[in-house]
């Protein structure tokens, strides 16, 4: 049996005892991994390891796979009515609710980020995202369609079955919500991947899981590696639909699986390179406040971040300078100070390993694959000709913290003006043309979100309805809701998560023909 | 008075205490201006179980303006979605702890079983809740693309404001449930009028309403009579949606000083109030030759015995086709036979007393009718003796249409059964009625299925089954049997307001015109 976790925390934050049990999650049971390997969790604000958990290889999927099935064919999909599944989901968010503090100190102790944030950004919207999918279970309905008076034409949203999900380290918790929120609220099974770098509150919510009363094989976890578990996975012959987050590296991999196995329907929320522009009759105070928060929060590691600050030529020395400032004020360092508005990375793979070591033809062992690292992409900057303009080195000497950074001086062509970096580092652009900053913002083969800063909602609203991207934020940045749809445009992504829209992604349709009368002769 | 009492249950002898004053801004409060009480009756006795505080017009207006401040500070647009479904799942949650101690006050004050109170009533209103708390944070409008580069529109579903409830006696907590679940989940506040016979299970759920965190104000609970606070509801000029149950007749009257104060304020340039109205039935279910008969036995006899017929969906016309017509008779008399009329908490009965003495005699004047216009008693039709409103399961053969017991609503277990021989006859009888609540049919042929479902004139039909509803299904009548649909989605728009917004950012006016 695998061993069970504990930690007690003893800091300003959060005081008290946490435990979890560390093995594979299969039929409501935990075991060790089918080839007894263990996978270490390194505290990222140390580099130390925490802990050892079951490292899940694809015999694993095999048999998580046959539990989600069995569990689909005989008590849950439809074979559960609909208002019960909603009732196990809200017992869920209430458990999570009573474990709130707990839950935010792991993620912060397990991912680096403040546990300030935590408590406020992952884990409160990742009840609201169970408690809101919750309230849907009994409300997936078809459509009843006239088609003449002999026929009888109804629509049935059924679920698919087996759904693999794979999902990655930034927002473990929060993303592990997204994706089981709308797969449990239509009935399917999962099979669920998360990271091997954040396994905590992945783990600890399948104790919740079993508490909450899923029936066994509803939700299974592993904890394994992109190349290993995530590959047999997307191609599994059994899994009807898998929906990753991570890198658009990763997501072509998957898809190209998909394809090559069994045609599985395919949803992915993959990176991104969002412009956020900043118009001369901006409301100055605020609009640095928000690209700060756009930026920086989540240490960067966020993938509708605002790393293209796209700045009118009127207001640019001027906003600069207030960034400057905002930038300056930032506390780096403790998760768990709640002085500090950003913590560690997540990984010394995400710091500076460079990716060719990491990168294979295969999967990556990170889901969030970079060709370069981010202390790489500060480099290629400098190097680039950018102007380094605050930050760029690392904070500290022990763990994975790096100074938020901004780049000025840039050229399109630029690698930290092209490609996501996933950290604490963005671009000052200056432009002085309506249609040359559009132009610019969708010059990109990204397109997940975007924001605009404007006192003028006739200029914001004809910017917002050109943007090639899945979200536009007017005069704010970042502020996703589990009510309103999420994903993205060309290379971000597949499908929508969140809001009414999660629920086509898990949902297969069927049209009834009831013929009433018509003869055949 | 306004005090809580004790009050006894016969079965175990445990005490529970009962809210017996006004619930206003969740605080249990003596009238302000006057000394009636009403009388909680146990209908199985006969005997009193309680006075409670009697709503008078001045405490109408102080709940409405109790309501009113709540709907402008603490709910409405000023609480958003989340947090409504949020504490509607909580008072279902304090529902489902309470739902023995709700269902013996249910039985002591309706007569039901304890039982079907607990698992039909109860357990069902606690879904019902449930359900509309996740429809709360759904609340969603249309963006509207007018012109892209000038022009979008969008709609709001704003809480449509201070709803005044008036619920029926039949299903006390159930009714109650209905109502009060979609106007919370859209953000409306309440003015709930239970019936003056049974309310104390609303007094009751008044207090878990407070224990749920729901702030003062929110919902207000007036116990009154019909012509006082009820009129005073339907009339009342800060009241902006009047939602009732009940009997046609009452219907009316509440859209008659509905109109009558909009008129009024169609002056003032105030909010004009909307109703809508679940009314009576006389519901028809059709038995064709093809159909399994024992199950349609079993249907029809829950169609018209279930709560002791006091049910405005009940199927109260049973039509037969001829060829089946003696067996199927023959099987629904021993089905009915089987119903245990008796005292609610005697775990053997499965049909309580009807809710009253004015109801009791109510349905033996139609008995009495039914027997003086000619048609024949094939079951029941006698009273017993001794205490309590007990009715034994009646049915009528030989009915003619213009006969009262086929035409009228009776709210009791009382059958008329007629025959036909096909299938137009049997739609052409099953809507020849001013109602269009419910209706039934049972038939293996499923093309008949469809054609007699199409052309039944009914806000429900049931198809191989009767009288059972879903809270995700619309319910609600046609021609007389109502205005607008309670549960599913589209009880949603019962409590809301669209309001189009448009926005203009591109053109730009030239003035003059022309």
């Amino acid at each position: 049996m695998p061993p069970t976790f504990t930690h007690e925390f003893n800091n300003a934050s959060f005081k008290g005892k946490s435990f979890l049990e560390t093995g594979v999650f299969i039929d409501g049971k935990f075991a060790d991994g089918s080839d007894k390997t263990t996978i270490d969790v390194i505290n990222p604000t140390t580099g130390k390891v925490l802990c050892e958990v079951a490292e899940a290889t694809p015999k694993d999927v095999d048999l998580a796979v046959k539990a989600a099935q069995k569990a689909f064919d005989t008590v849950w999909g439809l074979k559960a009515p609909a208002d019960r599944r909603g009732i196990v989901m809200n017992k869920l968010a209430d458990l999570m609710e009573a474990h709130l503090d707990e839950l935010a100190a792991l993620e912060a102790l397990d991912n680096g980020k403040p546990f300030s944030w935590a408590k406020m950004t992952d884990v409160n919207p990742a009840i609201g995202t169970i408690r809101y999918f919750a309230g849907w279970a009994d409300k997936i309905q078809g459509k009843q369609i006239p088609s003449g008076e002999e026929k009888l034409a109804y629509t049935r949203h059924e679920p698919m079955g087996v759904v693999g999900q794979i999902i990655p380290w930034n927002f473990p918790l929060l993303m592990l919500t997204w994706k089981i929120g709308p797969a449990l609220a239509t009935g399917n099974t999962i099979v669920m991947k998360c990271s091997e770098f954040t396994p905590l509150t992945a783990l600890f919510m399948c104790r919740l899981s079993v508490q909450a009363g899923f029936p066994p094989g509803v939700f299974n976890l592993l904890v394994g590696y992109g190349e290993t578990v995530g590959a047999a996975i997307s191609s599994h012959m059994d899994i009807q639909k898998v929906a990753f987050t991570g890198s658009t590296i990763v997501g072509r991999k998957i898809t190209e699986a998909a394809a090559k196995s069994n045609l599985k329907s395919v949803t992915l929320e993959l990176g991104g390179k969002s412009p956020n522009i900043i118009f001369d009759d901006c409301e100055m105070e605020q609009a640095t406040n928000w690209a700060t928060f756009g930026i920086f929060w989540n240490q960067g590691q966020v993938c509708c971040a605002g790393t293209r600050v796209f700045v009118h030529a009127k207001i640019y020395d001027e906003f600069l300078q207030k960034f400057t400032e905002k930038i300056k004020n930032l506390k780096v360092g403790d998760p768990f100070d709640n002085a500090n508005y950003q913590g560690a990375q997540v990984s010394q793979q995400q710091y500076d390993v460079p990716s060719t070591v990491f990168y294979s033809e295969h999967f990556s062992i990170d889901s969030f694959c970079m060709l370069q690292r981010i202390m790489g992409y500060i480099q290629s900057g400098k190097s680039e000709g950018a102007t380094c303009h605050i930050g760029g080195e690392r904070h500290g000497t022990e763990g994975y913290f790096i100074q938020p950074t901004i780049f000025t001086d840039c050229k399109p062509d630029m690698k930290i003006v092209r490609e996501e970096i996933f950290g604490p580092v963005g671009v000052v652009i200056k432009f002085d043309d309506d249609e040359d900053v559009i132009r610019q913002a969708n010059d990109t083969t990204y397109g997940l979100a975007s924001a605009i800063f404007s006192q003028d909602l006739n200029r914001a609203i004809n910017t917002a309805n050109r943007l090639h991207a899945g979200t536009v934020w007017i005069n704010s940045i970042n502020t996703a809701d589990f009510r309103v749809p999420f994903g993205g445009y060309k290379q971000s992504g597949i499908g929508r998560e969140s809001g009414e829209y999660a629920l086509n992604n898990y949902t297969n349709i069927k049209a009834v023909h009831v013929n009433l009368g018509t003869k055949m002769i | 008075m306004a005090q809580p009492v004790k009050i006894t249950i016969p079965s175990s002898g445990k005490e529970i205490s009962v809210p017996t004053g006004l619930f206003i801004n969740n605080e249990f409060v003596p009238s302000v201006d006057s000394q009636e009480t009403l009388d909680a009756i146990n209908p199985a006795t006969e005997e009193v179980i309680c006075r409670v505080v009697a709503a008078s017009a001045k405490d109408i207006d102080v709940a409405v303006a109790a309501a009113r401040k709540a709907l402008e500070t603490t709910w409405g647009k000023n609480v958003d979605g989340f947090e409504r479904s949020r504490l509607i799942n909580k008072l279902a949650d304090l529902i489902e702890r309470d739902q023995q101690e709700l269902a013996e006050i249910e039985t002591l004050n309706n007569g039901k079983p304890v039982k079907i109170a607990r698992d039909f009533d109860i357990g069902d209103s606690v879904q019902c809740l449930r359900y509309y708390a996740g429809w709360a944070d759904k609340i969603t409008g249309q963006s509207l693309e007018v012109d892209n580069k000038a022009k979008i529109a969008f709609t709001r579903h704003d809480p449509i404001g201070v709803c005044g409830q008036i619920i029926p006696w039949n299903y006390p907590i159930q009714m109650w449930a209905w109502k009060v679940a979609p106007a919370l989940a859209c953000g409306c506040t309440i003015v709930m009028k239970p019936s003056e016979l049974t309310p104390l299970t609303a007094l009751k759920l008044s207090e878990l309403v407070k224990e749920a965190g729901f702030p003062p104000g929110v919902l207000n609970t007036v116990p009154s009579l019909g012509p006082v606070g009820g009129a005073a509801l339907s009339e009342h000029q800060n009241v902006d949606k009047v939602a009732f149950t009940g009997s046609t007749i009452t219907g009316r009257k509440i859209m008659e000083a509905a109109s009558k104060s909009n008129l009024k304020k169609a002056c003032l340039h105030t909010i004009p109030v909307v109703i809508s109205l679940e009314l009576g039935g006389k519901s028809p279910h059709l038995i064709f030759e093809s159909a399994d008969l024992d199950q349609a036995a079993n249907w029809a006899a829950l169609g018209i015995l279930y709560n002791t017929g006091q049910d405005c969906t009940a199927g109260s016309r049973v039509y037969v086709q001829d060829t089946i017509y003696d067996k199927f008779v023959a099987l629904l008399v021993s089905k009915a036979k089987e119903l245990v009329v008796g005292d609610g908490f005697d775990p053997k009965t499965t049909a309580g007393p009807v809710v009253s003495k004015a109801q009791y005699d109510r349905v033996y004047g139609y008995i009495e009718s039914g027997k003086k216009e000619g048609a024949k008693v094939i079951l029941g039709g006698e009273k017993r003796s001794g205490k309590g409103f007990f009715i034994d399961p009646t049915i009528f053969t030989d009915i003619r249409p213009n006969m009262k017991i086929v035409k009228e609503e009776i709210f009791g277990p009382v059958l008329s059964v007629g025959k036909f021989k096909t299938e137009e006859e049997a739609i052409s009888l099953a809507n020849d009625t001013t109602y269009g609540l419910g209706a039934g049919l049972q038939s293996s042929d499923a093309n008949q299925c469809m054609r007699v479902s199409t052309a039944l004139e009914a806000g429900t039909v049931w198809v191989n089954q009767y009288n059972v509803l879903n809270n995700n299904v619309p319910f609600g009548g046609k021609h007389q049997s109502g205005i607008g649909r309670e549960l599913g989605s589209y009880a949603l728009e019962e409590y809301t307001s669209v309001k189009a917004v448009h926005w203009n950012f591109g053109e730009k006016a030239d003035w003059p015109l022309f």
